[in-house]
């Protein structure tokens, strides 16, 4: 068996022309993940530029508003660009540095990972494609023009069903013809080996700066961690740190979107009909029919818009480390009023679907207790959708 | 021996460079996919390669992404592919190596598969997306059943999995020609002729060149140290246009052409 699984799942399902620059990829990131000079160097762009660390804030009149265990607020929302995805994009955009690349490239849904790549890209003067389904460019045309301005090529992929796992392949294809210089910077902790790892690694300052703020303000004390889960990556950065402490509960969040039938949500692993498959090199669960063909996935969110999910999730869903449920369009819709009403906070429509899971989980808990969510994005992005499911006219 | 090891052997006897003509099962439809298999035979190819159509085609470029997107959509799925086999063994004999990716066979259940791909007339598989590191288990299960599962070399392949490769190589060895997806264009075989021959050195399992190859004269180009040549794209675009007399005439002009450089 392969290197790079995560129990069963993971692995290298990739055409033989991409085995040499992930061998490549592989090898640069060994030598780099415990340099002392990267990390201090990623260390000084996460403080200086990006905003980190995030404040853990305490959401006072939220947690009245559900009067049981106090809630605190991871606010990744507040980093530069208005996600956590530039965590991923400035780790990757230095070992591809480092190894001396000329060009990225990157895939991208909603647009959050696709301006995230293209701003580092700017930073440290590459030049940058982000492939994008036509259907999804239609949809986002804010972020399109935002990469664009950053100076990145944005590619329209029609092949398909011309959304994100078509982008995904496009990229793949790319990088398959320009491996010598250039660098594929995936956007969620999915793919093939070393992205599931590598991802998780730079997001794991998510989980850490957790551990650290709760010392002082619970004396360490934490009951619930809840993230949402699109391809998986701010919540396997949210869980990572904890993944051994039993006494702290985990829940992963994904899309219900309309409803349970097959296409109107995009639940891989909190559907009890999804089961596990090979989508773009890696073996995790996925969304697929009975033939084994990828199925589009439906969700409010574009971010979470995605069949698949990175193969760390697979492993914690079987071994039960994490819980995995699914929140409704209109569950999150509901969360992402009620965050903005209660604490002058407005989240991004994925965001809102772990803050809506507080639904269920806060009448189950005690005064005593301590719940953190991760808050991955800013709602900004979403409004003009927002509005529209809201029946406004903006 | 196998139906596509006799194939090598006759053309080696023959001193004939093998000609591999990729099909999309269930293009135009499963009726135009076995007239085509016909007619390719009849022009002059040595071996089919049945594309399996996959939803997400990571290897491949935008004329097979298209035919496998229309096969999907006109209802093709891997069990009407092995039923069309099925009628394709009723009057030939031709190798057919099953090509698709790895998440419909895991799906079918990749046990199940080689033997009912056996038992429907299949003669091996070729999966893009399941390199060396990955094949060992399939690799057993296909071997279990008399199936080749053929394996890749690219011009960027290093010198040690080139060994690798070449101590498991079973059918032939699929040389892919360029850095990046089927479809065709201009291509300089240098750097995969390198590779063919440090191949030949360490084993006897035939070569064949694929990606890119649309006219005579890339054919002969890309049998220059090879032992055989695959061509997909060019062919399917005319099928999937009903062009089937063009696409005909297509295989039998790079038939004479591989015919002629040998001589
Ligand atoms: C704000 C936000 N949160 C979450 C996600 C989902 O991605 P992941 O599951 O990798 O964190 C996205 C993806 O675009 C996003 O923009």
């Amino acid at each position: 068996m392969a290197k790079g699984r995560f129990g069963k799942y993971g692995g290298q399902y990739v055409p033989e022309i991409v085995m040499p620059v992930l061998t490549e990829l592989e090898a640069a990131y060994e030598k780099y993940r415990n340099d002392p000079d990267f990390l201090a160097e990623l260390k000084s762009y996460y403080m200086e530029y990006a905003g980190r660390p995030t404040l853990l804030y305490y959401a006072e009149r939220l947690t009245k508003h559900y009067g049981r265990a106090k809630i605190f607020l991871k606010r990744e929302d507040l980093l530069h660009t208005g996600a956590h995805k530039i965590n991923n994009a400035l780790g990757q955009v230095l070992l591809a540095k480092r190894m001396g690349k000329k060009r990225i490239i990157a895939e991208t849904g909603a647009g959050q990972h696709g301006v995230a790549t293209a701003t580092v890209a700017a930073l440290f003067g590459m030049e940058c494609k982000v492939f994008m389904g036509a259907v999804d460019i239609e949809r986002q045309k804010l972020n399109v023009f935002k990469m664009k301005l950053l100076g990145t090529e944005v590619v329209p992929v029609t092949t398909g069903t011309s959304t994100l796992k078509d982008a995904t392949s496009e990229a793949i294809r790319y990088w398959a013809a320009h491996i010598e210089d250039t660098h594929y910077i995936i956007g969620s902790a999915v793919g093939p080996h070393p992205y599931p790892t590598m991802v998780r690694d730079f997001q794991s300052v998510i989980g850490s700066e957790i551990r650290q703020q709760l010392l002082k303000e619970t004396n360490g004390r934490l009951d619930y961690l809840i993230a949402c889960v699109g391809g998986g990556s701010n919540a396997i950065g949210t869980f990572y740190e904890f993944r051994n402490d039993a006494n702290v509960r985990k829940i992963g969040v994904e899309a219900a979107g309309r409803g349970p039938a097959v296409g109107d949500n995009a639940q891989t692993l909190s559907n009890p009909a999804s089961r596990p498959g090979v989508l773009h090199g890696a073996y995790s669960y996925l969304a697929q029919d009975d033939d084994g063909q990828v199925i589009e996935v439906y969700s409010i969110s574009a971010g979470l818009d995605y069949p698949g999910v990175g193969p760390e999730h697979a492993m914690f869903h079987d071994e039960g480390t994490v819980k995995y449920v699914g929140i409704n369009d209109q569950e999150a819709l509901d969360a992402f009023q009620l965050l903005s009403r209660e604490e002058g906070i407005i989240p991004a429509v994925e965001s809102s679907h772990a803050l809506a899971y507080l639904e269920k989980l806060m009448p189950q808990t005690t005064s005593d207790e301590v719940v953190v969510v991760t808050l991955s994005g800013r709602g900004d992005k979403d409004v003009q959708q927002v509005a529209k499911a809201l029946g406004e006219e903006l | 021996m196998s139906r596509l090891q006799d194939k090598f052997k006759e053309l080696a006897a023959q001193n004939k460079k093998g000609l591999v003509i990729y099909l999309t099962a269930g293009m135009p439809d499963i009726q135009g996919t076995i007239d085509a298999v016909k007619m390719a035979e009849k022009s002059g190819a040595d071996i089919i390669e049945l594309g399996i159509p996959f939803s997400d085609p990571m290897a491949d470029g935008p004329i097979i992404q298209a035919a496998s997107y229309q096969a999907i959509q006109r209802g093709m799925t891997l069990p009407k592919v092995l039923d069309l086999v099925r009628e394709i063994r009723k009057f030939t004999q031709v190798p057919i190596l099953g090509m698709g990716y790895i998440n419909n066979m895991l799906n079918y259940g990749f046990e199940k598969l080689t033997v009912d791909a056996r038992e429907a007339g299949i003669d091996g598989f070729i999966i893009p997306d399941v390199p060396h590191e990955e094949s060992g288990e399939m690799k057993q299960l296909c071997k279990k059943q008399g199936l080749h599962l053929v394996e890749f070399v690219t011009p960027g392949t290093t010198e040690n999995r080139i060994k690798e490769t070449c101590t498991t190589a079973d059918g032939f060895i699929y040389c892919v020609s360029v850095n990046g997806v089927t479809g065709v264009r201009k291509i300089d075989y240098t750097p995969i002729n390198n590779v063919i021959e440090n191949v030949k050195k360490q084993t006897d399992t035939p070569c064949a060149v694929g990606f890119g190859i649309g006219t005579p004269q890339a054919a002969q180009e890309a049998a220059a140290k090879s032992d055989a040549v695959i061509v997909g794209s060019a062919v399917v675009k005319l099928i999937m246009e009903n062009r089937m007399e063009e696409a005909a005439g297509l295989i039998s002009d790079i038939r004479q052409a591989l015919d002629e450089k040998v001589k």
